[in-house]
């Protein structure tokens, strides 16, 4: 199919045209337009997914269109093994959580189905751009209609968390314009050069810029995406943001939002200033390493399920980075795996805790105890997705998070397994705050009335979990399907990595020791 | 018959799909407890069956591994799910499927009219399918998934009654911190591989211990590999420091504490250092680790078995106490001796469990057994087969116990050392006084019970034939191991130890122990550990049946001794204070309400707050007044002019 990724990008447009000509009072024919058109945008990526070819790195079904011609500013789209999961997991989860508001919003609908699909074609082209002007268009593109669902559908502090989000974003964001301006004009200077932001063209100049200055490129673009990660200590607005933020809205900032610093890091930051990533892993790495261990620690004490979750985001997203500066091909594909993993099983996490919120309105731990008798269904759910988080084997969560350590124990470019042992420790902590919680939450006696009479999970809630849960034990036990597309594109940042730093080719099929 | 290894995994596996989807809709307790224990039994005949055809083959082809599919594959980095059939696989799957179908069965008269029955054999099912894969797996990230696998579902099943109380908190309280405490040793078993990866580039035992051959006795690396390695151990398997989950474990029914928490889950352990073996060997260094923490858990856990009064409690006790003549055993290089004490402890411990089950059934849920007594007369069954148990444990002569753990004394003082013997020697005795001192309390002497609320009476069948049969293995089942000392004159062979011997000799080649043929001293050890063995067994029935009066004597004469035996030596609280707490507080107090809030946030609060006072200044730039503005436009203008001018 001609175009698949344009048409994949913009399909969710269409659902906004039509609500266009639908009353706002007609509000099932609204949620419907807007799942429809998520499912037709899912549809399409797995249309798209069945013609990628996961034997090559190169960047596939690559489409591209003049610009700003004097520029060379284009819209270049295409997809690799590294962005190929991501956009399907967007695609994925976009439905889900429109689904999930469906008797939860009910406060201008229109609006809200058409930011939900709106963020879902800058959160497509974030990870589709090919150009890095486009890509930064997409970035703060998404940045608008998330600011609205959380400042006008979310909880009672949502213009202050709304606010921070932006202002933290945007921040980091500016700095990252200028230096894709930047580059752009470093392309310009050199002989026959041309002012460019095409990624392909920058790809081949941007490693040899002079250390000092590739390290200001790289501190610029690294900041703003270890901000969306969010890396420690950058992480302030992710619990605020999340508690606030409405079910569908949690969802999709943990499932899809966070990996876009991860991704950035690794399409940008890794490629483009590989000698300035070496000055940078130990930074990184530290950061990362904290990141881990403070985020479940912080994760334990919380007394808001939804709060809590968020920190263990920032716990798991610090296996990411770490997997990514390992830079061996065990790490950095651990850490793709692992992004679809975190996207998957955070986001059921945030769409179990929206379904107790609907029937008790509090998520406050200390408000329940005791539901494993009187919701069943809902307490199995609530602890599949539970072990899923803390890395059971056998699950999904085990694989990438096992991957990641092993290759940054064993990486060269760590040059110490200290990073990965201290890691490690996550999966002692992550089973402290998650199965501490569960328990305070599902066992013991049920020792409030308002618990007593709560309902277990309705027909719809069930459907809406169960495909989440079933790729949660398909990637654990069969991952292979998952790992192979980022396979070769891994291996290709790999080996560069190891020609910038010694000069030469890694021989294939050795370990990074 | 080998290659049908697969099922013997998959098949527990379906019996937990099976109930877990459709349990509750069965509406038939027979139903569901028949699904629960054919996917059990089923494989325990498919393990025979592997068995005997096994023996009719060479011992050099007794090593089988069935591949089923590639599991994670990324970089050069690669792992099988495949499961290695050997000897020693073959025993550790008997014992868990044989064991475990007579324990599923016990379960049908135990959990009668629980509400929760399918869910239990679900879990139970579960168990037993990580179980198989822990010990029948071809690589260590397997094993691994077994390990968690067999943790998670101990954690679901000491929390089965998750609304129940118990001790200062609930079911539920017991069940974390058996998960956690577990997952600190997971830690250094994940490091484990990780430095396996590393040094071998694979996690397949057959890779990994072929190359083992490599490195020197004594290498740092074999030696980081195995410390850290016997870490997980110590977790799984309940030795100090990390024993404390076990006893707590008792939260959970008591079928439960014979199947995972006595007979097969805490000996993974034990398996694990058997299956690398040979890299134990080349890390002395470890080995004397192993043995050292070993026999000061025999010694430490069996001194608080004798003064507790919950029945399952002291069994606890005993069971980390027996674990640890397991590790002595590895310890010092005696792995068969090591993996034969798994084997008899598996019948007479979990006898000894599911013995209690039926006395704690027959009195409503009583545990404390000195509110019990005289119970032999109305639960003669279980009576007779509990005692099989206690004096087997006691290393009774002849009974199972006996011929296992002779076996760990000897090498442990023969290729160990004798202050090592010594200290064994005296649990052994401490370990025959407390068995028999709960035999008396419980089943002997006065009945102390409510004779209006409480009527005891015998198990119902499905429960007492499992104990009977438990009880038979408990007293034949050690012949099979006979020591060469007694064995070799009646042309009586040590079976156990010639079928495993290809399994241990590259690690004892490594090890290199020097032959001892001292008929004399082995036999003169023996006969002091037998007479051990019977003081203590007389000693605990004259303190509880003949001269009560000395225990309370003993209990207030030592008052200091007693309080800190009674309290475990206060671990659970030095743990807290030390580690928990601290932990809690700084997160909470410090890195949440300091870090983030404090520090963090109002860091960012404040720079907004500058830029909003910098904005505050700027806006009065912006007068709105046209006029004004063209000042300055024109200002500008001269300025530019100027400075091009001038330059």
């Amino acid at each position: 199919m001609q175009n698949i990724l344009t048409y994949t990008l913009f399909s969710p447009l269409l659902g906004i045209a039509v609500l266009l000509f639908i009353g706002r009072a007609k509000q099932t024919l609204i949620k419907s337009v807007g799942i429809g058109a998520s499912l037709l945008t899912f549809a399409l990526s797995l249309l798209l997914y069945a013609s990628f070819d996961a034997g090559t790195a190169a960047m596939q079904m690559t489409e591209r269109a003049v610009w700003i011609a004097g520029l060379d500013i284009s819209y270049i789209v295409g997809v690799d093994g590294l962005s190929v999961l991501l956009i399907l997991l967007t695609a994925f989860l976009t439905p889900i959580a429109l689904i999930a508001s469906w008797s939860s919003i009910t406060d201008r609908l229109k609006e809200y189905v058409s930011f939900m699909l709106l963020l879902e074609v800058g959160m497509l082209g974030v990870f589709m751009a090919g150009d890095l002007f486009l890509f930064y268009v997409f970035w703060e593109a998404m940045l608008i209609p998330m600011y609205f669902i959380i400042g006008i559908w979310g909880g009672k502090e949502r213009i202050y968390a709304a606010v921070k989000f932006f202002l933290y974003t945007m921040a980091g964001s500016l700095l990252m314009l200028i230096a894709i301006l930047w580059l752009g004009y470093y392309a310009s200077t050199l002989p026959g050069g041309q002012f460019t932001t095409d990624l392909a063209k920058l790809s081949a100049v941007a490693p040899g810029i002079p250390l000092t200055l590739q390290s200001w490129m790289f501190a610029a673009f690294a900041l703003s995406f270890a901000i969306k990660v969010p890396l420690f200590p950058l992480h302030t607005w992710l619990p605020d943001a999340h508690v606030q933020a409405p079910t569908a809205g949690s969802v999709i900032l943990a499932g899809v939002l966070l990996k876009m610093g991860t991704y950035g890091l690794l399409r940008f930051c890794l490629p483009l200033f590989p000698q300035a990533s070496f000055a940078f892993t130990p930074l990184m790495s530290v950061l990362a390493v904290v990141g881990i261990v403070y985020g479940a620690l912080v994760a334990m004490v919380q007394t808001d399920v939804k709060k809590l979750v968020a920190y263990s985001s920032v716990s798991h997203l610090g296996f990411v980075v770490l997997g990514i500066f390992s830079m061996t091909e065990e790490g950095i594909q651990g850490a793709v795996l692992q992004m679809i993993n975190h996207g998957l099983s955070t986001g059921a996490l945030f769409l179990l805790v929206g379904m107790i919120y609907d029937r008790r309105h509090t998520r406050e731990i200390s408000q329940f105890g005791g539901l494993a008798k009187v919701m069943p269904v809902f307490s199995t759910m609530f602890l599949i997705v539970t072990l899923s988080s803390i890395g059971l084997p056998g699950l999904n969560g085990f694989v990438g998070e096992f991957l990641i350590l092993l290759g940054s124990f064993n990486s060269m470019f760590l040059g110490t397994p200290v990073y990965a042992a201290v890691a490690a420790t996550g999966v002692i902590f992550s089973a402290v705050y998650m199965l501490w919680m569960v328990q305070r939450v599902f066992f013991g006696a049920v020792t409030h009335d308002e618990n007593r009479s709560l309902t277990d999970l309705t027909k719809r809630e069930i459907g809406l979990l169960l495909p989440v849960l079933l790729f949660i034990v398909w990637i654990g036990v069969a991952p292979s399907a998952f790992l192979k597309p980022s396979a070769a594109a891994t291996k290709q940042i790999v080996t560069q990595m190891h020609q910038a730093k010694t000069g030469t080719a890694v021989p294939a099929g050795t370990t990074a020791q | 018959m080998i290659g049908y290894a697969p099922y013997i995994v998959l098949i527990p596996f379906l019996g937990f799909l099976l109930n877990g989807l459709l349990g509750r809709k069965f509406r038939s307790e027979t139903a569901v407890g028949a699904v629960g224990t054919a996917a059990v039994a089923i494989p325990f005949l498919i393990a025979v069956g592997i068995l005997v055809e096994m023996l009719g083959l060479p011992a050099d082809q007794r090593s089988v591994t069935v591949p089923v599919f590639q599991w994670i594959a990324a970089g050069s980095f690669s792992v099988d799910a495949a499961y290695q059939v050997d000897q020693l696989s073959i025993v550790m799957t008997l014992i868990v499927t044989g064991v475990g179908s007579l324990i599923h069965l016990y379960s049908i008269g135990y959990m009668h009219g629980d509400p929760g029955f399918w869910r239990f054999f679900t879990y139970l099912n579960l168990f037993i399918f990580a179980m198989l894969n822990l010990v029948l797996a071809d690589n260590y990230l397997l094993m691994f998934l077994g390990w968690e696998g067999v943790g998670l579902c101990s954690y679901l099943l000491i929390g089965f009654w998750y609304d129940r109380k118990f001790e200062k908190g609930t079911t539920g309280d017991a069940a974390k911190k058996a998960f956690i405490v577990n997952r600190i040793g997971d830690f250094g078993f994940l490091l484990a591989m990780f430095l396996i990866v590393g040094t071998f580039g694979s996690l397949k035992y057959e890779t990994v211990l072929s190359q083992a051959g490599l490195f020197e006795r004594g290498s740092d690396i074999i030696t980081w590999i195995t410390l850290l390695m016997f870490v997980g151990a110590t977790g799984k398997s309940a030795q100090i420091p990390l024993y404390v989950w076990l006893p707590d474990a008792m939260a959970g029914p008591t079928p439960v504490s014979a199947l995972i928490h006595a007979a097969t889950m805490v000996t993974a352990g034990i398996y694990m250092v058997a299956r690398s073996s040979v890299l134990f060997a080349l890390a002395p260094a470890t080995m004397e680790v192993v043995a050292v923490i070993g026999l000061a858990t025999a010694f430490f856990a069996g001194t608080i078995g004798i003064v507790q009064n919950d029945i399952k409690k002291v069994l606890a006790y005993s069971t980390v106490s027996q674990l640890g003549y397991m590790f002595l055993a590895c310890g010092v290089g005696a792995f068969t001796a090591g993996l034969f004490h798994v084997m008899t402890h598996a019948f007479f411990k979990a006898l000894l469990f599911l013995g209690s089950g039926a006395v704690i059934h027959a009195m409503h849920e009583e545990q404390d057994i000195q509110k019990m007594g005289g119970l032999k007369k109305y639960m003669p069954g279980t009576y007779k087969t509990f005692v099989v148990g206690a004096l087997a444990i006691a290393g009774f002569p002849l009974l199972s116990g006996f011929f296992s753990k002779d076996e760990i004394l000897w090498k442990s003082f023969a290729d160990g050392a004798p202050w090592m013997w010594f200290v064994a020697a005296a649990a052994a005795g401490v370990t025959a006084f407390y068995m028999f001192r709960l035999v008396t309390l419980t089943f002997e002497g006065k009945e102390r019970f409510d004779h209006h609320h409480v009527h005891p009476h015998e198990a119902p069948k499905t429960m007492l034939y499992p104990l009977i049969v438990l009880a038979v293995l408990s007293v034949i089942g050690g012949f099979i191991g006979v020591p060469h000392v007694l064995g070799g004159a009646v042309g009586v062979h040590n079976y156990f130890e010639e079928f495993l011997a290809p399994v241990f000799a590259p690690a004892n080649a490594a090890l290199n122990l020097p032959y001892h043929d001292d008929t004399a001293l082995e036999l003169g050890l023996m006969a002091v550990s037998v007479a051990v063995g019977l003081a203590g067994i007389w000693f605990g029935r004259y303190v509880y049946l003949t001269k009560p009066s000395i225990a309370a004597d003993a209990a207030a004469r030592f008052g200091g001794l007693h309080r800190l035996l009674w309290n475990k030596y206060f671990v659970d609280e030095a743990y807290d204070a030390a580690v928990v707490e601290p932990v809690r507080k700084t997160s909470e107090r410090f890195l949440w309400k300091v870090v983030d809030v404090r520090i963090i946030d109002d860091a960012l609060n404040g720079t907004a707050r500058i830029v909003e006072m910098t904005a505050n200044i700027l806006r009065r730039i912006q007068t709105g007044v046209v006029q004004s503005y063209a000042v300055v436009f024109i200002a500008g203008i001269l300025f530019v002019l100027g400075y091009l001018i001038g330059r």
